[in-house]
C-alpha cells in the first residue's frame, strides 16, 4: 500500500495559506468561547479596538479586559506554545533518528518541572515575585540540558541512542525528585496546581510572558527551517550527512541546544504539554512527506491551532473549572493517532 | 573462521568484464573528458579528478584500525578495495568520504586536504554510498536523490529539478521519482543512491560494498552503472571476481594494512589469497569470454595441525567420579590418542 501512495504532491503554498486563515479564525474563536458570555460582536469589536488603538465605551470596561487582559494573551500563548512543541518535535525526532521521540524525550521537561514545583510546592524564588515559576522552570530545565549533554557525550559526539537512554534515565530521575516535593508538600492546594503544572495549563497566562516565548519560538523555528536540508541528511543517517557535507556531530550539538531552548522557554510558561510534540510531526508528514523544509512550513501552523482548540475544551468542558491542557491533547492525540497509524499504511518508524 | 567463499561463485565478469584487459597497473584511463558520460549533459560534474591516501592511521580507543595507509586513484579510475571482514575497508573508506578523521596521515581530493576544506565545498568534490540505508523517514525517491544537491550553492529550484531528473534518468530510477525510498528492493535503492551521489555531481565517488544483498544482475548492473560515470571511483568491494572483472587497479587490506596493490590478476595471486583470505583460489577462462575467473576452495587453517579426516572424536568419557566436576570443559584428556 505504501508503495503505490505517491505522497508530497499537497501543494504547500495554499496549504500553508489555510492553515494561517484557521489559525486566525480559531484565535478569534478562542478568545470568544469562555465561561463568562462575551457576545461575538463585541468580542470581534475589541479584538479591533485594542489591536489598531482604538476605544472602548466604560461600561465595556470589565468585558474588554476579559478578552483583551485574560483571554487574548492566554490564545496566543496557546498558539505559540503549540507551534514551538510541533517544531521542535520535528527538530527532535530528525536528531536521534527516532519517530517516537518529542520534545520531553531528552529529560527537559522533567527537569523544567523540578524547577517549577520547587516555587509551586516550596515557595522558592520567592524574591522573583510572578518571574519565579517560570524563571525557575527555565533556569532547571538548563541546569536538566547540561547534565543530559554532559553524561550523553562521548568519544564521538552526541549519538542518538546515547541521547534518547540518557534523556530517558535523567528524566526518571527528575520526576523521582517532583514526586518526592508533590508529596512533601503539606497544602493539598499546591500540589493540585503542581499536577496542573505538570500535565500542562495555559491558566496562568499574561500577556508578560508572550513576547519571550514568542521571540524564542520564531527564532528556533528560523533556524530550524534555514537547516531544513541538513535535517534531511540527518534523518539518513550519520555516514551520508558527512557525505553530502553536513557535519553530523556538530549539527546535533546546535540542534540539541535549540531545541533545549525552545522547549525550556515554552515548557516555562506552559507546563509540560505532551502530545503535541509526537503527534503533529507525524500527521504532518503524512500529509506532506518526510521532507523537512514542508514538514516545517506546516507543522507549527498545526501545532498552534491543535493546541489553541484544546485549550478552549480544557476550559470548558468542566467550566468554571479548568481541566490540565495536556489532557485534551492526550484524549483527542491518542485516538486521533492510532486511527491515521492503523488506516494509512504509514511508514511508521521507517518499517 | 577465516573462509568467507566456497565453489563456485558467478559470472562477475560479464558485461564489460573484457574490457580490463591490458589495462596498465597504475590503471589511468585517459581521454575521460570524452567519456560515455559526455554525451549526456555532463553528468557527473566533469572529469574525475585524482584521490590520494597518504600514511592514514586510525585509532579508535587506542586500538589500530588501519595503519599508514597509501593509496593513489588517478583521475577517471576505477580502483577497488578488498580484504577479509574487519580489514579496516569501511574505516578507511569512512576517513576518504569525511565520516571519519584520521589519527594522522592526509586524504587528497584531487590535491586538496579533504579535512582541511571546508564540508561542503569537500562534498562537491566527492560523494559515496556509506552502507547504511537505515532512515527512519520515509522520503520519497525525488526527494533522496535532491538531497544531493545539499552542497551546493547559487542554485535555483529548477536547476535542481533538472540535474536530478538527468541523474534518475541516467540510473534507470526515473519512474521510481514519487515512490517511497523505504519500499524499494535492494538494487532499487541502490540506484538510487547512485542517482543521488550523480546530482551531487561530484569528481570523486566512494561506494562501501555497493554490491551488498545485490543479486548477481543487479551487482553487474550497479558496478556498470558506476563504471560508466566517468567519474574517478575507490570502492571496497567483497567478491573478488566482480573486483577483478571491474576495477582498473585493486588494492589489499589485511589486518589494517595494505598488503598488496596493482592490476587485479597480479594481485590476486594463489599465494596472496591464501594468506589473506584463507582460501584456495582455482583460476579457470570464463567459456566465452576467455576472462580468467577464480574458483574458491576453503583452505585448511594454517593453526589447525590436524590432518583432516582424523579428529580425534569427542569420546564420551565416563566419570566414575562420584562428585560432579566443577569444571566440566577445562577437564584436561589424560589419553590424547584414545581410540583411533
Amino acid at each position: 500500500m505504501r508503495q503505490a501512495r505517491s505522497h508530497g504532491r499537497v501543494p504547500l503554498p495554499p496549504l500553508v495559506l489555510g492553515l494561517s486563515l484557521v489559525l486566525a479564525g480559531s484565535v478569534v474563536c478562542g478568545v470568544g468561547l469562555g465561561a463568562a458570555g462575551v457576545a461575538w460582536a463585541d468580542v470581534v469589536r475589541f479584538l479591533w479596538a485594542g489591536g489598531t488603538g482604538g476605544s472602548v465605551r466604560a461600561a465595556d470596561g470589565a468585558a474588554y479586559t476579559i478578552v483583551w487582559e485574560i483571554r487574548l494573551p492566554r490564545v496566543v500563548l496557546g498558539a505559540v506554545v503549540g507551534a514551538g512543541l510541533a517544531a521542535v518535535g520535528v527538530a527532535v525526532q530528525a536528531m536521534v533518528r527516532n519517530a517516537l521521540a518529542d520534545p520531553f524525550v531528552l529529560g527537559i521537561s522533567s527537569g523544567a518541572a523540578v524547577g517549577a514545583n520547587a516555587v509551586i510546592l516550596l515557595g522558592a524564588f520567592a524574591g522573583l515575585g510572578v518571574w519565579a515559576l517560570s524563571v525557575s522552570a527555565f533556569g532547571s530545565a538548563l541546569v536538566a540540558m547540561a547534565l543530559v549533554y554532559g553524561v550523553a557525550r562521548s568519544g564521538v559526539g552526541l549519538t542518538p541512542l546515547r541521547l534518547v537512554l540518557t534523556g530517558t534515565a535523567l528524566a526518571y530521575g527528575f520526576e523521582a525528585l517532583t514526586t518526592v516535593m508533590v508529596f512533601g508538600a503539606a497544602r493539598g492546594e499546591a500540589a493540585r496546581a503542581a499536577m496542573m503544572w505538570l500535565l500542562g495549563s495555559l491558566g496562568g497566562a499574561t500577556w508578560a510572558q508572550v513576547p519571550i516565548a514568542a521571540a524564542t519560538v520564531v527564532a528556533g523555528w528560523v533556524w530550524l527551517r534555514a537547516r531544513a536540508e541538513a535535517l534531511n541528511a540527518l534523518a539518513m543517517g550519520d555516514e551520508t550527512s558527512a557525505a553530502l557535507g553536513v557535519r553530523p556531530e556538530r549539527l546535533r550539538r546546535e540542534l540539541f541546544v535549540v531545541t533545549a531552548a525552545v522547549t525550556g522557554t515554552v515548557v516555562a510558561v506552559s507546563g509540560a504539554v505532551g502530545f503535541v510534540g509526537l503527534m503533529v510531526p507525524h500527521v504532518v508528514r503524512m500529509v506532506v512527506g518526510a521532507d523537512h523544509r514542508r514538514v516545517l512550513a506546516v507543522a507549527p501552523l498545526v501545532g498552534a491551532v491543535l493546541l489553541v482548540w484544546a485549550d478552549v475544551l480544557s476550559r470548558l468542558l468542566l467550566a468554571p473549572a479548568e481541566l490540565p491542557v495536556g489532557v485534551i491533547t492526550a484524549v483527542v492525540g491518542v485516538p486521533v493517532f492510532l486511527l491515521l497509524m492503523r488506516r494509512g499504511g504509514y511508514a511508521f518508524g521507517g518499517r | 573462521m577465516t573462509v568467507r567463499r566456497e565453489g563456485v561463485r558467478g559470472d562477475g565478469g560479464r558485461g564489460d568484464g573484457g574490457r580490463r584487459d591490458g589495462v596498465p597497473g597504475d590503471g589511468v584511463r585517459s581521454g575521460v573528458p570524452g567519456g560515455p558520460e559526455a554525451g549526456a549533459g555532463g553528468l557527473g560534474g566533469g572529469a574525475g579528478v585524482s584521490l590520494g591516501v597518504e600514511g592514514v592511521t586510525v585509532e579508535v580507543a587506542g586500538r589500530r584500525i588501519v595503519e599508514d595507509i597509501g593509496l593513489a586513484v588517478a583521475g577517471g579510475a576505477f580502483v577497488g578495495l578488498v580484504g577479509p571482514n574487519g580489514s579496516g575497508k569501511s574505516t578507511l573508506l569512512r576517513c576518504v568520504y569525511r565520516a571519519l578523521r584520521p589519527t594522522s596521515g592526509v586524504v587528497r581530493i584531487g590535491g586538496d586536504d579533504a579535512h582541511a576544506l571546508p564540508a561542503r565545498e569537500a562534498a562537491r568534490l566527492l560523494a559515496a554510498l556509506p552502507q547504511e540505508s537505515a532512515s527512519e523517514f520515509d522520503f520519497t525517491v525525488a526527494e533522496v536523490v535532491g538531497m544531493g544537491r545539499l552542497p551546493h550553492r547559487e542554485r535555483t529550484a529548477a536547476g535542481d529539478r533538472e540535474i536530478c531528473a538527468q541523474a534518475m534518468a541516467r540510473t534507470g530510477v526515473a519512474h521510481l521519482a514519487d515512490r517511497g525510498f523505504l519500499g524499494l528492493s535492494g538494487g532499487e535503492k541502490q540506484r538510487v543512491l547512485i542517482a543521488r551521489a550523480l546530482a551531487q555531481r561530484p569528481r570523486v565517488l566512494v561506494l562501501d560494498e555497493p554490491t551488498n544483498h545485490l543479486d548477481i544482475a543487479h551487482q553487474l548492473d550497479v558496478l556498470s552503472l558506476v563504471r560508466g560515470s566517468g567519474l574517478t571511483v575507490l570502492a571496497a568491494l567483497h567478491d573478488l571476481n566482480l573486483a577483478a572483472a571491474h576495477c582498473d587497479v585493486l588494492y589489499v587490506l589485511d589486518g589494517g594494512r595494505m598488503v598488496a596493490s596493482g592490476a587485479p590478476h597480479d594481485v590476486l595471486r594463489q599465494e596472496l589469497l591464501a594468506e589473506v583470505f584463507g582460501v584456495r583460489a582455482h583460476p579457470v577462462r570464463h567459456p566465452e569470454t576467455g576472462a580468467v575467473q577464480l574458483l574458491f576452495d576453503r583452505l585448511p587453517r594454517s593453526t589447525d595441525t590436524r590432518p583432516l579426516g582424523r579428529h580425534p572424536a569427542p569420546v564420551p568419557h565416563p566419570h566414575p567420579h562420584p562428585h560432579p566436576d566443577p569444571h566440566p570443559h577445562s577437564h584436561s584428556h589424560p589419553h590424547p590418542h584414545p581410540h583411533p
